[in-house]
């Protein structure tokens, strides 16, 4: 059985230094994790199958009943709402994949290989986004079918889009922290459960002067409404303000937030 | 403290490596007092886990750090391989040091551990594809470095199909691929064997006696003294974080008797009177009336024994001859006098 490994030099990349391998360190774990994903079939499905079944309870189970306050249909009033539940079940799967990494031996293999946190996790954080891409589009897709109609101009469109993206890779990033923090996968998903709960105080699926004072001060405030109504203004075309702003300073500061709480917890756990 | 070796001729597997280890010859892995504690937070005491441990290892040699369960092996190794800070000590690892030269020493070795440290939903040619392009290789040599890797261990038939589907010899073997992607200088093997049925577990001792042959230093730990013996240049018995004993397998042999007698006596009467001849008996019970005796588990020396303490031929109801427990080492190795008697002659 054992037989001559093919012998001579090692090809290596010309430079080695840790800064100039993680371009392609990152790429590496990014196709490390999308095939990860691919494969976690259960997760995928959550993912992928939660959002859409939520769409379908709230347009037809809830919509019928639900007073917005404006005349837009409900399906069309709901879609960014379930589009943010939606990047919450997507980006859970991030801490999970990130705590299995930290319980099994691969990560002392990774670095031994002298390969750094940042291309772990950023490779876990890309392989996120894109399964909340597909879980978007599925949803968009589905909404359109049942009759979402949005009036968006193209350049909302493209505002919109760049804010959820926004969104979702603050959230993954903090989802990569808490893997990081969690003693175990369960654990992780438990944590990762408060993030999936945010969109209901907020005005994903009712007006939030429907609820009682003290809590739609806090939904009123919190990072889900502001990205929640800068992307319904946007794709409904109306006057959006400074709240896309707003949205877009949550994600950022969640985002820097996350990926420094995120470097610490892997050089204290990892070293 | 490394003492010159003796050619050990039964090591079984590498005949490339020296067998005198010249003392200026470069050391692969050198370590002093290397001190590591857990715990001792708070109100916690810490608990010590290495108590200032040496270690040399000749470059080219296969090295073998031999103990039970919580003995310390796992955290040494992951010492030596700049994956745990020591409290105290140092060390130099293929030439760096493990503190301050963290890279350096990570770039030369591999570490193997008791987990698989390959994903179990890709394939065993995804994963050292993955483990070729981190190491810095381009696509098609990660390929090809991939694909020799997997032949030479067996495993290009698996190769397409996800680890998680894999026995768990191969496991094991994907797994110690993986670790050899960088070619590195010094490898380390965690209990490389722990869980192995017995053939898996030939086949690994054929790939490191195929590592050692083409001069790459092995260090492995092991709770096996069989193993240590099969594969090892040279053996450090680890116990209660101090090493207790150190030198080629045969060394060690000659300090603790390979073999154990066990005799059921016929009757209480003949148990009391073999007894009294038997102070070094490692293990007495009067109620089961038994007795274990050490032995070197040739017949010649069995026979004698079974002669001299039984002469009339009627007391010893039945015996069994097994080799030594670990267990039954240590204790060897840590009682106060270590002298067992070569000849059946009892004073």
């Amino acid at each position: 059985m054992p037989e001559a490994l093919p012998t001579g030099p090692l090809t290596r990349l010309p430079s080695n230094s840790l800064l100039t391998r993680l371009p392609s360190n990152s790429l590496t774990m990014t196709g490390r994790s999308l095939r990860l994903s691919r494969r976690t079939v259960d997760a995928l499905i959550t993912a992928l199958a939660l959002p859409v079944l939520l769409l379908l309870i709230f347009v037809y189970f809830f919509g019928g009943a639900i007073n917005t306050g404006t005349d837009t249909r409900y399906v069309t009033y709901v879609v960014p709402g379930v589009l943010l539940l939606c990047a919450g079940f997507g980006s859970a799967g991030t801490a999970v994949a990130v705590t299995e990494d930290l319980k099994g031996g691969i990560i002392d293999r990774f670095r031994s290989l002298d390969v750094g946190g940042t291309a772990i996790l950023a490779g876990h954080v890309v392989a996120s986004v894109a399964r909340n891409v597909l879980a978007t589009a599925l949803v968009l897709a589905l909404a359109f079918a049942i009759g979402f109609r949005p009036t968006a101009t193209p350049a909302g469109w493209l505002a919109a889009t760049g804010l959820l993206l926004a969104f979702v890779l603050a959230l993954s990033w903090l989802s990569a922290a808490v893997g990081l923090l969690a003693k175990s996968p369960e654990a992780a998903n438990g944590y990762t459960f408060f993030v999936s709960f945010l969109p209901y105080p907020s005005s994903a699926f009712v007006p939030t002067d429907s609820m009682p004072s003290w809590l739609a001060a806090f939904s009123d405030h919190q990072p889900v409404t502001t990205v929640i109504d800068s992307l319904r203004a946007l794709l409904l075309d109306q006057p959006a303000g400074t709240t896309p702003w707003l949205a877009l300073a949550w994600c950022a500061g969640i985002l820097a937030g996350s990926v420094g709480l995120a470097a610490a917890l892997f050089r204290r756990r990892v070293g | 403290m490394p003492a010159a070796s003796e050619a050990t001729g039964d090591t079984g597997t590498t005949n490339a490596t020296t067998t005198t280890t010249d003392l200026a010859a470069p050391a692969a892995i050198e370590a002093t007092g290397l001190t590591k504690s857990y715990g001792g937070t708070g109100t916690d005491t810490p608990v010590p886990v290495l108590r200032g441990i040496d270690l040399r290892v000749p470059t080219g040699t296969v090295f073998a750090l031999l103990g039970p369960n919580g003995a310390g092996k796992t955290t040494a190794v992951r010492i030596l391989a700049t994956l745990t800070e020591p409290d105290a000590g140092t060390a130099r690892v293929a030439g760096y040091d493990i503190r301050t030269r963290r890279r350096e020493v990570r770039r030369a070795i591999s570490l193997t551990g008791q987990f698989a440290a390959v994903d179990e939903a890709q394939t065993g040619a995804e994963n050292l594809r993955m483990m070729a392009r981190l190491v810095g290789l381009r696509r098609a040599a990660a390929r090809a470095r991939a694909d020799g890797l997997l032949a030479r261990f067996g495993l290009s038939d698996a190769a397409d199909r996800l680890v998680r589907t894999y026995s768990g010899g191969m496991r094991r073997r994907v797994d110690l691929a993986a670790g050899l992607v960088g070619e590195p200088e010094v490898i380390f093997l965690d209990e490389p064997t722990t869980g192995l049925d017995p053939r898996s577990r030939r086949e690994l001792w054929d790939v490191v006696g195929d590592l050692a042959a083409r001069g790459t230093t092995v260090f492995l730990t092991t709770q096996y003294l069989e193993e240590a013996d099969q594969l090892a240049d040279r053996v450090a018995v680890l116990h209660g974080g101090v090493i207790v004993a150190e030198g080629t397998p045969a060394e060690l042999k000659s300090r603790v008797a390979g073999h154990h007698l066990d005799l059921t006596l016929a009757t209480s009467d003949a148990y009391l009177r073999v007894r009294a001849q038997t102070p070094h008996a490692t293990h007495h019970d009067p109620r089961t009336r038994t007795l274990t005796l050490p032995t070197d588990g040739t017949a010649p020396h069995v026979r004698a024994l079974l002669d001299e303490l039984d002469p009339t031929g009627t007391d010893v109801a039945h015996f069994a001859l097994r080799t030594a427990s670990l267990d039954e080492v240590f204790l060897t190795l840590t009682a106060p006098t270590t002298t067992h008697p070569k000849e059946p002659t009892h004073a």
